[in-house]
C-alpha cells in the first residue's frame, strides 16, 4: 500500500548509505561524510523540535526497509520488549557515547603525537580488520585519517547490529534503540515539555 | 470499531507507522510519539505489523 504514495527525493536516501560504505572502502577520508548523519538529526531536533530526519531521511532505516521488506531478508517478528525499554535505550546510548569518546581520544593521541595512525577497522569494538588499502597518505595530518578509521568502524558496527536485528526481528528494529533516535527523541521531549 | 492505539511510553517516534499508513492517519507529535487520527484510521493493522517497538496495537475501542 505504501508504494502507492507519491515518492520524494528523500525516499531514496538508502542509496546514500550504500554509497557511503563503498566510498569508505576505497578511501577512509570519506568516512567524515557520516558526520552529516550525526549532525542533521540533532539540528532537526534542537532547532525544529522534531524527528523529521528519522521519520523521512534516515538512509539506514530505509535500507533496512528495502532489504528487510522488499528483498524479504527479515523474519518480521516482534522483538522482545526489553530492546525498546527505556533502560536499554539509554544504556545503549551511554555505551555508544562512551565508545565515541574513546574514538575521539584515539584521534587526539594521534593528533598530539602520542599515538600512531592505525589502518584498521574495529568491528563490534573488538575485532580488528586490516583496512590498509583505504589510506595511502594525503596532504592532511594523520589524525584526520585516524578519525576516519574510527568513525567508519562505528558506522559499520552499528549498521551490522542493525542488519542482524533486521534479519531476526522487524525491519527497523534498530530504530527502537538507535542512539541517535534516543538522543533526538529525548531532546524533542524536553523541548515539548517547555512548550 | 477496531482502531490503532499507541502506547506513548513505549513509542520511539521513528515514524515507521506514519510512513506505512495507507490512510495517512498517523503523525509524529513534536518528535515525541506517534498520534493516530481515529477519524481516518480503519484499523487495518499495517502500522502494528511495522512498529519495531511494539507500541502500536489495533484494539477494539
Amino acid at each position: 500500500m505504501a508504494s502507492r504514495k507519491r515518492k520524494h527525493w528523500y525516499d531514496y536516501l538508502w542509496i546514500w548509505t550504500i554509497i557511503y560504505f563503498a566510498l569508505g572502502f576505497f578511501n577512509i577520508l570519506f568516512a567524515w561524510l557520516g558526520m552529516i548523519d550525526f549532525i542533521l538529526p540533532l539540528i532537526f531536533a534542537i532547532a525544529g523540535g522534531n524527528k523529521w530526519f528519522c521519520n523521512h531521511m534516515c538512509g539506514r532505516g530505509q535500507l533496512f526497509m528495502v532489504l528487510g521488506r522488499s528483498l524479504k531478508c527479515s523474519r518480521r517478528k516482534q522483538a522482545p520488549s526489553w530492546i525498546s525499554s527505556k533502560w536499554f535505550r539509554y544504556g545503549f546510548l551511554t555505551f555508544f557515547m562512551t565508545m565515541f569518546g574513546t574514538m575521539i581520544f584515539q584521534t587526539y593521541l594521534v593528533f598530539s603525537g602520542a599515538g600512531s595512525l592505525r589502518k584498521v577497522i574495529k568491528l563490534f569494538w573488538t575485532f580488528k580488520v586490516p583496512w590498509k588499502w583505504a589510506y595511502n597518505g594525503s596532504i592532511l595530518p594523520d589524525w584526520v585519517a585516524q578519525f576516519g578509521f574510527g568513525f567508519y568502524s562505528l558506522m559499520l558496527t552499528s549498521t551490522l547490529i542493525g542488519l542482524i536485528v533486521m534479519a531476526i526481528y522487524k525491519e527497523r528494529t534498530w530504530c527502537s534503540f538507535c542512539p541517535m533516535g534516543t538522543m533526538t527523541q529525548g531532546i524533542c521531549k524536553i523541548k515539548a515539555r517547555r512548550g | 470499531m477496531r482502531k490503532a492505539v499507541n502506547d506513548i511510553n513505549r513509542c520511539v517516534a521513528c515514524g515507521v507507522c506514519a510512513g506505512e499508513c495507507p490512510r495517512e492517519a498517523i503523525s509524529i507529535y513534536k518528535g515525541c510519539y506517534a498520534v493516530i487520527d481515529t477519524a481516518k484510521c480503519v484499523g487495518c493493522g499495517i502500522c502494528q505489523r511495522a512498529c519495531p517497538a511494539g507500541s502500536v496495537k489495533v484494539e477494539e475501542v
